[in-house]
């Protein structure tokens, strides 16, 4: 099969209701995509820490367990992270769910082939670690239930999206890690942010 | 005999602790044990140490407190993450017990346990040595007020000879 989802259509039409959803993204062209649907503080974009969005994403989940974090990351960021499927198939926060946006390729470094490309089935290794309703997505029919899953469905969930290995333009989120965190806390937490 | 496991367990329940990341260590293994007993604490086995440097980040993203247990050969597995931990600077507390330090059976932890300090302190960690059992919780409170009072990354290295195992079959029987 080959893929014929479009990104940054993906991306936008997961976060446009995104109303209290707060938002972890991976780097490179995930953080680029959740840019480009609008920058927001309660949207966590990593700009290192290759392998840690899932993991940022379950601490998080587990802090706050009555809101609804999706991460949002690239195949090549979750490949270097699949430990961490296994740590939260063990802890199974309902509230947590993984977007995979899966081009098969490394976007930033210029295009080599990641090993989806060859076939590894992160929804596969996902379900086996205890993430079972997770799915690989290829179709408009199959990405309007995965984002149903992704939403509202009690988690852990994970839906590897393929999408077209396109080239298009960067969005930036800002860069300065320390407004990042800041702004991210005082949108959740409210002046406690400051306080602690 | 002093209760070191015991009294850091106080220090992190003192510190409100919620989220306890670890990859075990068998001088961490009473410490572990408390907190997975703890309802106020919510344990999580990591299957390595760099997701905890995930999970730290992340749990205080959204308001709560959480610690990483690991042995030193665990620091190495953490360093790239620890650059978010810097940049963002997000608190961080991380108590490692020592290998490859004084009396060390296996050459192969020496490497690790030789650049343990080294490693941290070049990704900006503050590190703080526990040399002995009576300086476990002294040590590990200080560093608790530093990293949640000042937004630092700390680690208390905790002397292998507080640890005080001498052989494998030693590690075994623990």
């Amino acid at each position: 099969m080959s893929a014929i989802l479009k990104r940054r259509e993906i991306v936008a039409a997961l976060l446009q209701e995104r109303g209290e959803l707060l938002v972890v993204a991976g780097l490179g062209s995930t953080a680029w995509d959740v840019s480009a649907a609008g920058d927001s503080p309660l949207s966590f974009p990593l700009w290192g820490a290759m392998g840690a969005a899932a993991m940022v994403g379950l601490g998080l989940a587990l802090a706050q367990p009555a809101r609804r974090v999706l991460v949002i990351t690239g195949d090549g960021e979750m490949l270097m992270g699949l430990g961490s499927l296994a740590t939260i198939g063990v802890q199974r926060p309902r509230n947590l769910a993984i977007a995979v946006i899966d081009n098969e390729r490394y976007g930033e470094t210029g295009m080599q082939a990641t090993h989806t490309a060859s076939g590894v089935d992160l929804a596969g290794v996902a379900r086996a670690c205890g993430l079972g309703a997770s799915a690989v997505v290829w179709t408009e029919a199959e990405f309007a239930a995965a984002r149903k899953a992704l939403l509202g469905q009690p988690g852990p969930v994970l839906m590897q999206i393929k999408v077209l290995a396109e080239k298009i333009p960067l969005v930036l989120p800002p860069r300065d890690g320390g407004l990042l965190k800041a702004r991210f806390r005082r949108a959740v937490l409210g002046p406690q942010a400051d306080a602690e | 005999m002093n209760d070191w496991p015991q009294k850091l367990f106080g220090v992190l329940r003192q510190a409100k602790v919620r989220q306890v990341g670890y990859v075990p260590d068998a001088g961490h293994k009473r410490l572990i044990e408390l907190c997975r007993a703890d309802p106020a604490m919510r344990a999580v086995p990591l299957s390595t140490e760099q997701e905890g440097i995930g999970l730290a980040a992340g749990a205080w993203l959204g308001g709560e407190r959480s610690v990483l247990l690991m042995q030193s050969s665990g620091v190495g597995n953490c360093i790239n993450a620890l650059g978010m931990t810097s940049e963002c600077r997000f608190p961080l507390l991380m108590l490692v017990t020592m290998r490859g330090e004084q009396g060390e059976f296996n050459p192969w932890q020496v490497p690790m346990g030789q650049a343990t300090r080294p490693a941290l302190e070049a990704m900006g960690v503050v590190v703080q040595h526990a040399a002995s059992a009576q300086e476990v919780q002294p040590t590990a409170e200080a560093a608790a007020r530093l990293a949640w009072g000042s937004y630092a990354a700390v680690a208390v290295l905790i002397a292998q000879r507080v640890i005080g195992i001498k052989s494998f079959q030693d590690q075994a029987g623990r």
